[in-house]
C-alpha cells in the first residue's frame, strides 16, 4: 500500500494533441480517488499513465516514494480491472487468476492459497474450473477483480469497471467494489463517466474536463461548491439549472425581473457584472406568491420518478427542472413560485465559468 | 401446408442426392477401376462393382510398383508427398505466425513498408516467378532434395494477411492485461496469441496441406529422380506411357491412395474447428 503522487502529469500525442495538459494531486496511502469527466476529458489516458500502458510526455508519476515513469507496468506493483474486463478467454477462472502470479515465479501453494482466498472473499469459487464465456457479465466482473486482488498490489486502478454492466448489477458491484477496497486498505485510483458511481465511491474526486482538473475535492464539497460552471452541471442530478443573471448590488442577483439573493459572493464584484446563477433541482422550495426573493416557474409537464417528481418549465424565458417529493407539490402545469435558500445559490462567471464565491 | 413441406423436402432430397452421386460416381468408379484387372478395364466392360483384385493391386502399387515408365513403389512416393506438405504447411504457419505477430504488434521503423512488400509477394505465385526460383534452387544444389520441394513454396504472403487480420480482432486490453501480468512480448504470443489463434492455425494448416499435396508444376521440374517424385507425378507418368499398356488398376489404386492423406487432414482437422470455435471467444 502507498500514496499516489502526480506531479504536473501531461500526455503528448505525437500530432501535437495535448491529452493531458499537466495535472497535479496526490491521493493518500488507502485513498479512494475517482477521477471523474466526460468522455475525451483525458481521464483514462491519465489512469494508463499510472499503469505504464501510457508513456508519460511530462511530470512525474510516483506510488510510494519511488518514481515510476520507467517501470514497466508489470514492476510498478499495480493491478488493474478494465472495462471489458480483459479476461483471457482460453483460460480457466483460476488461471486467470494465477497467470500474474506463475509469471512473477510465486510458488505454486501460496498461488493456490490466493486465488482461494480471492475466489472466497468474491463468491466465486463454484466456478474456479469454468472460462469467462460460461459466466455472466457480473461474475467476470468478479474475476477480473480476483486478477486485481490476489496480486495484493500497492495500488488498484479501474477503468470504467462498471460500464458493462445492467443498471441494478451495477449498484450492487459499486457497493462490493468500495467495501472491498475498505476492507483490503489499499489505495485505488478509479475512472468513471458516471457521476452517481464518482460520488458514492470516492474519498478524493478529481473532476476532469478537456485535459485539466476542473476540481478536486471530497465529493460532499465539490457537490456544495462546484468550482466552475462545468463541475456543477456535471456532478448532480438531474443537473444544476443555469440562468444568466446579472449582480445587482452586494449578494444581489437580478434574474429576469425578480431579484434573487446569494451567500458568500465574492466582494470585489462590480454591480451590473454578467453572471450565471446555478439552482439545484433538488434545492427548490414553494414560496408563496410574490413574497421576496421568490420566482415565479411555469411548470410545463411534470415527470415522474416514484419519490420524486420532476417539474420541467420555464423560469425568466429559460429551460428549468425543479425536483420536489412526490405529493408535496399538486403535480399539474401551471404557475408556481418558489424560492431558494441563499447558501444554495452558486453564482459563476458568465464568461469563464469561474465560480465567483468567497475561496 | 405440412404436405407442402413434405414435398419441399423431398424435392431437396432429390436435388441433394443427385447432386452427391454426381460428386462420388467418379470416385466410386476410380475405387471399382483399382479392384480388377488390367484386361476387364481394356475391354472397356468395366462392371460398377469391385472384383477380386484389390489386395493384389493395392499390395503392388504400395511396395513394388508398376512395369511402366515409373517403376517406384507408391509407398515412397506417398512418403515424399506427405513430407512436402507437411513440411510447406507448418513452414509457412511458422513464418507467417511470427511475420504476423511482429506486423501487429511491433513498432518499428518501416513497418508498413515490410507488410506492404508481404502483401506484394500475393502477386507473384510460384507460376511468375518460377524460372528464378529454379535457377536460385539449383544453383543452391537443392534439385531433388525435400527442401528444394518445399521451401520456395513457403513463402507467401496469404497466411501473414491471415493472421494479421485474425490478430487485429484481439482486443488491445488482452496485451495490456498481459503487461500488468508481467508477461513480455514473448510469453504474450504463447500464453495468449497462440492458444487464441488455434483454429486459424488449423483452418491454414489445411488449406496449406492440400495445396502442398497436389503440387505438380514445382515437383515436376525440381524433381529428376525416381525416388524423389511425389506421388502426383506418379500419377501421371503411370497413365502416360509410351511403350507400354497402362496398367489403369494400379494408377486408379494410385489415385485411391493420393486422396487419402488430404482427407484424413481435413477430417481431423475440422474437429479442431468444431472444438476451437466452441471453446474460444474473442
Amino acid at each position: 500500500m502507498a500514496q499516489v503522487t502526480l506531479n504536473n502529469v501531461k500526455k503528448i500525442y505525437a500530432g501535437g494533441v495535448e491529452a493531458v495538459k499537466g495535472v497535479s494531486f496526490d491521493i493518500p496511502d488507502g485513498g479512494f480517488c475517482v477521477l471523474v469527466g466526460p468522455s475525451g476529458c483525458g481521464k483514462s489516458t491519465l489512469l494508463r499513465m499510472v499503469a505504464g500502458l501510457e508513456t508519460i510526455s511530462a511530470g512525474e508519476v510516483a506510488i510510494g516514494s519511488r518514481v515510476v515513469n520507467q517501470v514497466e507496468p508489470a514492476d510498478r506493483d499495480i493491478a488493474m480491472v478494465f472495462q471489458n474486463y480483459a479476461l483471457y478467454p482460453h483460460m480457466s477462472v483460476y488461471d486467470n487468476m494465477a497467470y500474474g502470479l506463475r509469471n512473477r515465479g510465486t510458488p505454486k501453494d501460496e498461488i493456490e492459497k490466493r486465488v482461494a482466498e480471492a475466489a472466497r472473499i468474491l463468491a466465486i469459487e463454484p466456478f474456479l474450473q469454468r472460462r469467462p464465456r460460461q459466466l455472466s457479465g457480473g461474475q467476470r466482473q468478479r474475476v477480473a477483480m480476483g486478477r486485481a486482488i490476489v496480486r495484493k498490489p500497492q495500488v488498484f486502478l479501474f477503468d470504467e469497471p462498471l460500464s458493462n454492466l445492467d443498471a441494478k448489477l451495477r449498484v450492487q458491484m459499486r457497493v462490493e467494489i468500495k467495501k472491498l477496497q475498505r476492507a483490503l486498505g489499499v489505495t485505488a485510483i478509479y475512472v468513471t463517466h458516471d457521476q452517481v458511481e464518482a460520488m458514492t465511491l470516492s474519498d478524493k474526486l478529481v473532476v476532469m474536463n478537456g485535459g485539466q482538473v476542473e476540481q478536486i475535492g471530497v465529493p460532499a464539497e465539490v457537490y456544495r461548491k462546484p468550482a466552475s460552471r462545468f463541475v456543477a452541471t456535471f456532478i448532480g442530478s438531474p443537473p444544476m439549472n443555469l440562468l444568466p443573471a446579472k449582480l445587482d448590488g452586494h449578494g444581489i442577483i437580478a434574474l429576469g425581473d425578480a431579484l434573487l439573493q446569494a451567500r458568500d459572493l465574492r466582494e470585489d464584484l462590480a454591480t451590473g457584472t454578467a453572471v450565471e446563477v446555478g439552482l439545484r433541482p433538488e434545492d427548490i422550495e414553494i414560496a408563496s406568491e410574490g413574497a421576496v426573493g421568490s420566482l415565479p416557474f411555469d411548470v410545463e409537464f411534470i415527470e415522474e420518478l416514484g419519490a420524486t417528481q420532476l417539474f420541467h418549465g420555464q423560469l425568466a424565458g429559460k429551460p428549468f427542472v425543479m425536483q420536489a417529493a412526490t405529493g408535496e407539490v399538486t403535480a399539474q402545469p401551471g404557475r408556481l413560485w418558489i424560492s431558494v435558500d441563499p447558501d444554495k445559490v452558486h453564482v459563476f462567471d458568465a464568461e469563464s465559468g469561474v465560480r465567483l464565491g468567497k475561496v | 401446408m405440412v404436405e407442402d413441406r413434405r414435398l419441399g423436402d423431398a424435392i431437396a432430397y432429390i436435388i441433394l442426392t443427385i447432386g452427391v452421386l454426381i460428386c462420388a460416381f467418379p470416385v466410386w468408379l476410380t475405387f471399382v477401376a483399382s479392384t480388377w484387372d488390367n484386361a476387364t478395364i481394356i475391354n472397356g466392360q468395366l462392371p460398377l462393382y469391385p472384383g477380386p483384385h484389390f489386395l493384389d493391386n493395392y499390395y503392388r502399387i504400395l511396395f513394388v510398383g508398376t512395369s511402366g515408365s515409373t517403376r517406384e513403389p507408391v509407398a515412397s512416393m506417398m512418403l515424399n508427398s506427405f513430407v512436402m506438405a507437411m513440411t510447406i504447411a507448418i513452414g509457412k504457419i511458422f513464418i507467417s505466425v511470427l511475420s504476423a505477430y511482429a506486423i501487429v504488434y511491433y513498432r518499428f521503423p518501416f513497418r508498413m513498408a515490410a507488410f506492404w512488400i508481404i502483401f506484394v509477394t500475393l502477386m507473384l505465385p510460384v507460376e511468375v516467378r518460377i524460372f528464378p526460383t529454379f535457377k536460385i534452387v539449383s544453383d543452391l544444389g537443392m534439385l531433388d532434395s525435400y527442401q528444394g520441394l518445399a521451401v520456395p513454396l513457403i513463402a507467401s504472403a496469404t497466411g501473414t494477411l491471415l493472421f494479421r487480420q485474425f490478430f487485429m480482432t484481439i482486443p488491445d486490453e488482452l496485451l495490456e492485461a498481459s503487461k500488468i501480468d508481467g508477461a513480455g512480448p514473448f510469453k504474450f504470443f504463447k500464453d495468449t496469441v497462440l492458444p487464441l489463434s488455434l483454429t486459424t492455425i488449423a483452418a491454414l494448416f489445411v488449406i496449406q496441406f492440400i495445396y502442398g499435396w497436389n503440387q505438380y508444376l514445382w515437383p515436376l521440374l525440381i524433381t529428376t529422380k525416381d525416388s524423389m517424385q511425389t506421388i502426383v507425378i506418379g500419377i501421371r507418368k503411370m497413365i502416360t506411357t509410351s511403350d507400354a499398356l497402362t496398367e489403369w488398376q494400379l494408377a486408379m489404386a494410385t489415385a485411391m491412395l493420393a486422396m487419402l492423406p488430404p482427407v484424413f487432414v481435413v477430417i481431423a482437422m475440422q474437429r479442431l474447428f468444431v472444438k476451437g470455435l466452441v471453446e474460444t471467444e474473442k
